[in-house]
């Protein structure tokens, strides 16, 4: 088990160094960098202040030397300065990390919290109307896109309290507080919910076939004692490997809800950091983003050690 | 009984008049709350191109003088003394020189001299040490030899030759003065101005914060105790907040035409003004290689355009038909109508109007069996999308079959600058409502914005006349022959100028929305809360 872990964590680190030189690169590929954006949002193009402020930001550097600068920095703690507002990235970044964390760790604990009791009421109803209407509610949840579904909250909000909940730093009351997480995670979590409450249908459906669980049955086990303590425990390990590949996903719904709902996240500055080519905020973000998934990966692989004590880590 | 009905009416007639003075009665307090349309890049108006910039920290600062924030329409008869308290022209109109105000502070408690008059446009002009990261209006002062001081409160501007428009120029929200003492990389970051409210923090993405300054030099003013500005890039969630309540106004200019609707369907109290901006969508032709070398073929172009087609399919039909300068009534030096439609492709019969573009097409070689085949290249945003397939679909009457090239807003100028498009939409902003502005920077040989390399050493003489010229009624003539040679040689034709909404809480009060430039009028030191 010890040296499973050691080399899983060493493959993580040549993963992330992989991540690193992709990032790098796929950045300095996109066309333009902020110094066009710049000079070229004005119209004006002065050539010798662009060349400036090319070498001002280091931007003249060969890529290898801006690869190294900036993994030395990294190594150090030191994440560079945005381009945009000239402050350390590292105080751009740490801010917006807990709003962001705290939507999506409500959006995955909704997504579970809704989506398993679903799927397994959905499995152990097969057929019946109820179960019909479940997967459509899932249907849905997987068709709607997450801006779409934000937006019509946003409008039924003003419409029915006219109110609507947008992030506010300084919430008046605690409703507001709640509101406007709980809201936006719902909006991002719901296709997750969907999801996870399929995955836990069919496999609770394919596990209330197998003869253990008939003989629970037989022995007089309550339907309640059958269905969550013996049929559940087991059908529950690819529900965790969706919800794990969902947590590295749901930055993408983030991205949105961020928007449509004005959370001042990591999220919705990776994009607006994009948008200007702001090499350190992007570099650090992505990769930021990439050790959160790596090691969620790792710990959903631990998790299934726990879960199920038939698997075995071995060399 | 005569004399007591009159009197009675007349109290009747005064009652009113007493009641709109004392509601009209500025209350001091409050805080007005704004949606921001975008994360601005910096503080600094000088190093931006955007009235993203202008919006919120215009009230930062002071220019030496400003156009009158209380009347719509900017021209030279509405400049008012703003750190300058008074200007005057030379006899020769080569020198003007303003007395600047006494007792002036910055926010950071430094007193404001002519030294800071000196610094700022030194900086503009590239002239001194201090270097701005990027400087867009460096050629508002090519006529500017240099700035001097006489003593702490005068400071004179000298030209190589007379240009009444510089005034104007001056006037702009684009035309803060900056302290000496502090550099252009503060500036970026924490701007300090002499304005009605001090800057308090600008977060990235999320909030800018400006509370009211008490040592601003005009007294009494200004009457909110701050502005905030929340940072909303989703307009439907923007308009949404300004419907529930949550902001006191939109973001100026902002609300489009079909959103407009919404607004006063869901927040039927509220205020909304809709306004040109001083905005032209427009065609760059290259015609430096073919098929649009050929004048024909650009003629051809023009008269195929239906303009009204456009405004009423993008604006319901709010907006304005003209030619480079903004028309009229908002804008001041738009040809007459009669002059306007004289020119080829702005006459009424636009079926007319095209069988003579199929002739010239013909004419060029291409005909019902020949297609000229292009691509209309254009920025990926919708504003500039949505009128380049208009206009895609127009020009199909003309046997032309264009194709949608949409760039990346990175890439857009740098194609354009590279000459790397055939037929372009592109979108002109004109900062201030003067010739001056809009010709050199647009049609003059050599200019950078002049991205169609138009250059015609006759129009660009009577540049140089126009420019000179004091005498508003004999300009405004050799401005509208201009327009309309720039028009007939199809340098960049223009297909329409827009209108934008602005929308406010009944309670807002003191807001003009500027009717022929969308840059100047953000200085919100008169606004105040009726709550």
């Amino acid at each position: 088990m010890f040296a499973y872990i050691v080399r899983r964590l060493a493959l993580m680190l040549v993963t992330l160094i992989g991540i690193s030189i992709i990032i790098f690169v796929l950045l300095r590929v996109v066309p333009g960098n902020i110094v066009d954006i710049l000079f070229d949002a004005a119209g004006f193009v002065d050539p010798s202040d662009k060349a400036n402020l090319e070498k001002e930001l280091g931007l003249n550097l060969p890529l290898y030397v801006q690869y190294l600068h900036w993994i030395g920095g990294l190594l150090h703690g030191d994440l560079g300065y945005s381009y945009v507002s000239e402050k350390p990235a590292l105080q751009e970044i740490l801010p917006r990390i807990p709003i962001t964390a705290r939507l999506a760790g409500l959006a995955l604990l909704f997504s579970a919290s809704i989506g398993i009791p679903l799927g397994v009421i959905s499995a152990v109803h097969q057929g019946s109307r109820l179960d019909y209407a479940l997967r459509v509610v899932s249907l849905s949840g997987l068709s709607l896109p997450s801006f779409w579904l934000g937006l019509l909250i946003l409008m039924a909000s003003v419409s029915l309290f006219g109110t609507m909940p947008i992030y506010n730093p300084n919430p008046a009351t605690w409703t507001e507080a709640i509101a406007m997480y709980c809201v936006p995670a719902m909006a991002v979590g719901f296709r997750s919910a969907a999801l996870t409450m399929r995955i836990t249908r069919s496999s609770m459906l394919e596990i209330l076939r197998q003869d253990y669980i008939r003989t629970a049955r037989a022995k007089g086990a309550s339907e309640s004692s059958v269905n969550y303590r013996h049929a559940l425990k087991n059908a529950i390990l690819p529900v965790i490997t969706v919800i794990g590949i969902e947590a590295a996903f749901l930055i993408g719904g983030l991205i949105v809800t961020e928007t449509v709902f004005n959370i001042p996240g990591v999220a919705r500055f990776l994009v607006e950091a994009l948008r200007w080519r702001d090499y350190p905020i992007v570099q650090n973000l992505v990769m930021l983003i990439a050790v959160v998934v790596v090691f969620a990966n790792f710990t959903v692989d631990m998790l299934y050690a726990a879960i199920d004590p038939r698997i075995r880590y071995t060399d | 009984m005569r004399s007591v009905r009159a009197l009675a009416a007349a109290a009747l007639l005064l009652l009113p008049a007493y009641h709109v003075a004392s509601a009209a009665e500025p209350k001091q307090g409050g805080i007005l709350r704004i949606y921001h349309r975008d994360s601005p890049g910096s503080a600094s108006i000088h190093e931006g191109a955007t009235y993203s910039v202008n919006v919120p920290f215009m009230p930062v600062y002071n220019n030496l003088v400003v156009f009158n924030q209380n009347i719509a329409q900017n021209s030279q008869d509405t400049i008012v003394p703003d750190l300058a308290e008074s200007w005057a022209w030379s006899g020769d109109g080569k020198t003007l020189t303003f007395k600047l105000k006494q007792g002036v502070k910055w926010h950071d408690g430094k007193p404001f001299t002519s030294a800071d008059v000196k610094c700022t446009f030194d900086m503009l002009m590239g002239k001194s040490q201090q270097k701005l990261r990027q400087n867009p209006r460096k050629s508002w002062y090519n006529e500017v030899n240099d700035v001097t001081t006489n003593g702490d409160f005068e400071a004179s501007f000298n030209l190589k030759r007379p240009q009444p428009a510089l005034l104007s120029l001056l006037a702009s929200g684009y035309t803060p003065v900056y302290p000496c003492h502090v550099s252009p990389a503060e500036m970026r970051t924490h701007p300090i101005g002499t304005g009605p409210f001090k800057f308090v923090e600008f977060k990235a993405n999320e909030s800018i914060k400006l509370v009211r300054n008490p040592d601003y030099f005009k007294k009494g003013l200004p009457h909110l105790d701050g502005i905030e500005f929340n940072i909303i890039t989703n307009r439907s969630t923007a308009i949404l907040g300004f419907i529930s309540g949550q902001f006191d106004m939109t973001f100026p200019t902002e609300v489009s035409i079909p959103m407009l609707k919404d607004v006063k369907t869901q927040a039927p109290k509220a205020i909304c003004e809709v306004e040109p901006n001083n905005v032209s969508t427009n065609i760059i032709v290259n015609s430096s290689s073919p098929p649009f070398d050929n004048l024909d073929v650009r003629r051809a172009l023009a008269l195929a355009l239906d303009r009204k087609a456009f405004i009423q399919i993008m604006f319901e039909g709010q907006g304005d038909i003209g030619g480079t300068m903004l028309p009229a009534p908002g804008g001041l030096w738009a040809m007459p109508k009669e002059m306007l439609e004289s020119i080829p492709g702005y006459g009424p019969d636009i079926n007319a109007n095209r069988e003579e573009a199929r002739k010239l097409m013909q004419k060029a070689g291409y005909g019902p069996d020949k297609h000229l085949q292009v691509k209309v290249s254009t920025r990926n945003i919708p504003v500039y999308r949505d009128p380049a397939v208009i206009l895609i679909d127009q020009i199909k009457s003309i046997y032309i079959d264009a194709e949608l090239d949409v760039v990346d807003t990175a890439q857009w100028f740098p194609k354009v600058a590279r000459k790397d498009y055939t037929l372009g939409l592109n979108l002109t902003g004109n900062a201030v409502d003067d010739p001056d502005q809009s010709f050199y920077e647009n049609y003059s040989c050599g200019s950078e914005r002049n991205y169609t390399n138009y250059c015609n050493k006759e129009i660009e003489k009577l540049f140089d006349q126009q420019s000179q010229e004091t005498d508003v009624a004999k300009r405004k003539k050799m401005v509208w022959e201009i327009d309309k040679k720039l028009q007939e040689d199809v340098a960049r034709p223009i297909i329409f100028h827009s209108r934008t909404g602005t929308c406010w809480q009944p309670y807002v009060k003191g807001i003009t929305v500027m009717v022929n430039s969308s840059y100047n009028g953000y200085r919100y030191e008169d606004v105040w809360l009726d709550k």
